[in-house]
């Protein structure tokens, strides 16, 4: 199973995915996407390392698959924080641009 | 309403300071995670799946106007321009940035508010009937007590690490509209044949995994000993409450296990040692704390009837006052409902501007008081009966004259997985569903009462277990699945819905809820008996038998 990364970013607490320049970016399009597992330890160790360093809180790995080229995780609670709040498309990320439909 | 004292102001401001510090702490890494998240959760921070969430807690559910326009000033300035009112009476913001919290928390201690004991495992937000002061069947008014009970529970040294969490609910009349036998502990206030006033006093109650009715282990308990009955609960709580599992830990674990006569002799024992103890209440102070809550000087306004005569020609008017007002102990007077459930909305939704209103329309009409109730509306409990019609103009104006208070669309919905981090499914999208199915007002009216609870997870924040009609989010093989339960109520009458079958897909489940609806219709003697009448009276095969057929029958 693929994985990417994902946190809330300490100050603000918006969901971030791990890229693969070990910044954390606010669009899931963005994230690194670990197919081995050595590239999930990696992911791991480096969610670790921001984790300690007080950048971000609730590091996870999350399973996604590759749709059209695209990310998609596999649970609806990724997708929706990947896009916003499904009743509100004019908040949240899905309000800056185009994301695919969480639901 | 209370006002704070010097001791409260003081209290307060420390305890933001205390939190500033703490947050910039943390920022600068000075502190952890793990040693942080217990502080902010303590100031009622959580986590959640876009942003930190903040949850303000409104004792009592009673609000004055400047206090709504500054939560008004908060979601502008700090959020999205919004809040949403919660089935505890409370207020959260979804979308606040902890760089921010600090300053959040100084704008509401400006207006003697807070966030404290909001999470948890303390003495949370006590709640009482929303009607609390104005209601004509009342005995009197829950609230000093529910005061006495905050001040008392504040950062109680004992009481400050329970078991888990513990909610305490108050109602003042035979008419549970607090909802107090789902509570840790229910109070309900009553006098006695002397004629003094004390509480039967019901305890573990609860909904969420496990649901219980909470059992009555006191008839009357005078008033002068709240304190130490409710230290002696707590005391049993604290020492017996199982610690080693979290979804046993709540006192509803405790006092099945143990049973109820076990239970009320520990209780009783407890309370025994503490009676005369300096927890005892005075009489003055007990007075002292009511003066606070002395309902306003209402002058007498004899021409409301003439008024509202002249303005029923108005249909929507006419429908407004039928369904959203409560009988006032002042004939000239009436509690007025704001609903927050417009059709399609988000339940307990409000934006800012619909704030500043309600605080305009309160501060002009009804004596500068708002209240929120546990089912996510708003009341504004002293309006002239000659007012109304103004008022109801107004919440025109502002689109919160929905005319659904105590109908098929007055939904209760907790916010579920569009934002909250417990949920396994959304609530908000199916309530919205329901709500536009049963749209039209002559149908609703011709359902009559009835409530529908939702929540996205078995936490039961939405309290589908009390639901007429529940509904329970789950997520099974990756997609959300709503199960309902039928015949719950939450009033004196309280019982937990019964599971009626298998789930249903988030395409199916309004649908299934309309099911239940005509077949409610077609069964009822008449338009007399209610959802929740019929359901007791027919039990649940028809219902079964109406949404699965031949597999309810086979089963």
């Amino acid at each position: 199973m693929k994985k990417i990364l994902t946190a809330n970013r300490l100050s603000d607490g918006e969901a971030v995915w791990l890229a693969a320049d070990h910044s954390w970016v606010e669009r899931i399009d963005d994230a690194e996407v670990a197919c081995s597992e050595e590239a999930r330890e990696k992911l791991e160790r480096a969610g670790k390392a921001a984790f300690l360093k007080n950048e971000v809180v609730d590091v996870e790995l999350i399973d996604v698959e590759l749709v059209d080229g695209k990310i998609w995780p596999i649970r609806l609670r990724e997708r929706i924080r990947a896009a916003g709040p499904t009743i509100h498309p004019e908040l949240g990320k899905q309000a800056r641009r185009p994301v695919p439909v969480a639901a | 309403m209370y006002r704070y004292d010097e001791f409260d102001h003081a209290f307060v401001k420390a305890r933001v300071a205390q939190f500033r510090d703490q947050v910039t702490r943390r920022l600068d890494g000075e502190i952890t995670e793990d040693q942080f998240k217990p502080l902010r959760l303590m100031n009622g921070v959580y986590l959640q799946l876009h942003a930190y969430m903040l949850r303000i807690a409104i004792p009592y559910g009673t609000l004055a106007s400047r206090q709504m326009r500054v939560l008004a000033h908060i979601a502008r300035t700090y959020d999205k321009g919004y809040g949403h009112f919660t089935t505890r009476q409370n207020l959260q913001f979804h979308w606040p940035a902890l760089t921010d919290i600090p300053q959040i928390l100084e704008d509401l201690a400006s207006v003697e508010m807070h966030c404290i004991q909001t999470s948890g495992n303390c003495i949370r937000n006590v709640t009482a009937d929303h009607f609390a002061g104005a209601a004509a069947d009342e005995v009197a008014d829950p609230r000093p007590y529910a005061e006495i009970l905050r001040q008392w529970s504040s950062v109680h040294p004992e009481f400050s690490y329970l078991p888990r969490k513990f909610k305490i609910a108050v109602t003042g009349a035979e008419r549970d509209r607090a909802a107090i036998q789902v509570h840790d502990i229910g109070l309900h206030l009553k006098r006695n044949e002397q004629g003094e006033l004390g509480f039967a006093v019901y305890v573990g109650g609860g909904l969420g995994r496990t649901p219980m009715v909470a059992k009555k282990i006191r008839d009357f308990l005078p008033e002068q000993d709240l304190l130490s009955y409710t230290t002696a609960i707590l005391r049993v709580y604290n020492l017996h409450g199982r610690r080693d599992n979290k979804y046993k830990a709540r006192i509803k674990i405790l006092v099945h296990e143990t049973g109820t006569v076990e239970l009320t002799a520990q209780v009783e024992k407890e309370f025994a040692a503490l009676r005369d103890s300096e927890l005892k209440l005075p009489d003055a102070d007990i007075r002292a704390i009511q003066a606070y809550f002395a309902p306003p000087v209402l002058p007498a306004r004899p021409e409301g009837d003439a008024v509202i005569a002249a303005a029923v020609a108005d249909k929507g008017f006419a429908t407004w006052l039928r369904r959203n007002l409560h009988t006032h102990k002042n004939s000239d007077y009436a509690s007025v409902t704001i609903s927050l459930k417009g059709i399609g909305e988000v339940p307990g939704d409000i934006t800012a501007d619909q704030m500043d209103a309600v605080a305009d329309i309160a501060e002009r009409y009804a004596f500068d008081e708002i209240r929120v109730s546990h089912e996510q509306n708003l009341v504004l409990p002293h309006v002239a009966r000659a007012d109304l019609k103004a008022v109801y103009d107004r919440l025109v104006e502002i689109g919160l004259a929905t005319s659904n208070a105590g109908l098929v669309t007055d939904i209760i919905a907790c916010p579920g997985l569009d934002y909250c981090a417990l949920a396994n499914a959304r609530s908000i999208p199916v309530a919205q569903e329901i709500s536009r199915r049963f749209a039209a007002q002559e149908k609703q009216d011709e359902i009559g009462d009835l409530k529908v609870k939702i929540s996205g997870c078995i936490n039961a924040c939405g309290h589908h277990h009390v639901g007429h009609i529940g509904i329970l989010g789950v997520e099974k093989k990756g997609t959300e699945l709503y199960q309902i339960t039928l015949g719950g109520s939450g009033d004196e009458h309280t019982a937990i819905g019964e599971i009626i079958g298998r789930g249903f897909t988030a395409d199916e489940i309004a649908d299934a809820v309309e099911t239940i609806v005509e077949t409610y219709l077609s069964l009822r003697h008449d338009k007399s008996e209610t959802f929740l009448a019929a359901y007791r009276r027919l039990g649940a095969a028809p219902f079964k038998e109406a949404l699965y057929g031949s597999e309810a029958k086979a089963a």
